[in-house]
């Protein structure tokens, strides 16, 4: 996205890239979304970010909808069944390195909430099965107690 | 009315999916599996296999694929629209704030703060992918005997060459899933 929309259509700077893509990391959703709300956004106001959003995901929509009626044609058939079945251990295998990653880069931080965080909400979620929710606010209370104490300290720094 | 359900189905996985494509998972997981009813655990690792094949962030995909399934085509076009206006609402208005004051840090520190546990989420929802994969069955208790060796075989295979070469996720899918085919017609 950056190669298309700074370099090569010079609709927006690098500077103001960076702002969005922090906007985009800050609001739930998939970012390519975000970014093209935003981005449209700038350009034409609300309109303009409705018609970016829509064109970010008209092409998902259409493909998807023709593959989910492919599929369902064809689920039933035992080549699909074992390239399914084939795919299921690939897709596991994703997962699991997905979580190593993200996992290993709140480790290798080194800071004691955000690894107490994860473990608590690992216990929390797979052994006493609590709501999706409840984790999330309490992870974001921390959250805020955190950014607020650390912003705080920053601001008394400065002063002095 | 299951335009209605697909809707507000959808429309929560858009709302709480902080911190990257894959936080929608667990939330998708919740409410097709756990919440409607829609699907199986089986079937939900179709969903995400598909998902991940197919061009566009995986919770669109997942949404389209799901609706469709779930109400046809205009499910899909529902369930789609209601993963998307959360993201479309939120960020708007936090691009309105942020152009007046210019100081989004406290929002920022609140994700940052969420991501840990966003990890342990995935990590859930990645537990019952991997028993279904490799178990048949998405959550405990699991019968040990029920074990795919095919599968723990690919799934130790996939995990190597993630990690330790140049193959990306849409390679590894695809490699299982051929070997898959040949294996299993074998057998």
């Amino acid at each position: 996205m950056e190669k298309r929309f700074v370099n090569e259509l010079g609709w927006i700077d690098e500077d103001q890239m960076l702002d969005i893509v922090a906007l985009g990391q800050s609001s739930p959703g998939p970012i390519a979304v975000n970014t093209s709300i935003l981005i449209g956004y700038r350009m034409a106001g609300v309109l303009g970010a409705l018609i970016t959003v829509l064109g970010t995901i008209l092409p998902p929509l259409v493909i998807m909808t023709l593959v989910t009626y492919f599929y369902l044609a064809v689920r039933d058939n035992p080549i699909v069944n074992n390239l399914l079945l084939g795919m299921q251990a690939g897709v596991a295998a994703i997962i699991v390195n997905v979580v190593l990653n993200m996992a290993m880069r709140i480790i290798k931080q080194k800071r004691v909430v955000p690894i107490l965080v994860m473990a608590v909400s690992l216990i929390a979620g797979i052994v006493f099965d609590v709501n999706i929710l409840y984790l999330l606010l309490f992870a974001g209370i921390i959250g805020a107690i955190t950014t607020y104490l650390d912003l705080r300290s920053k601001k008394g720094g400065a002063g002095q | 009315m299951i335009y209605l359900q697909l809707l507000v189905s959808f429309f929560q996985i858009g709302l709480f999916s902080f911190g990257g494509g894959y936080a929608a998972l667990p939330l998708i997981q919740q409410q097709i599996i756990e919440v409607r009813g829609w699907m199986t655990p089986q079937q939900f690792v179709d969903v995400l296999t598909i998902s991940e094949m197919t061009p566009g962030p995986i919770a669109i995909n997942a949404a389209t694929f799901v609706g469709n399934q779930v109400a046809g085509v205009s499910g899909g076009i529902v369930a789609t629209v209601g993963v998307t206006l959360p993201s479309l609402i939120i960020v708007l208005t936090l691009a309105h704030f942020y152009f007046k004051y210019q100081n989004i840090r406290m929002v920022q520190g609140v994700i940052q703060g969420l991501r840990p546990a966003v990890v342990a989420l995935i990590a859930s929802a990645g537990m019952t992918i991997f028993l279904t994969a490799l178990f048949g069955q998405g959550s405990f208790p699991i019968d040990i005997s029920n074990i795919n060796w095919i599968s723990v075989v690919l799934f130790s295979i996939g995990v190597f060459l993630l990690r330790k070469s140049r193959f990306g996720p849409i390679q590894v899918i695809l490699l299982s899933g051929l070997a898959g085919v040949i294996i299993y017609s074998i057998i």
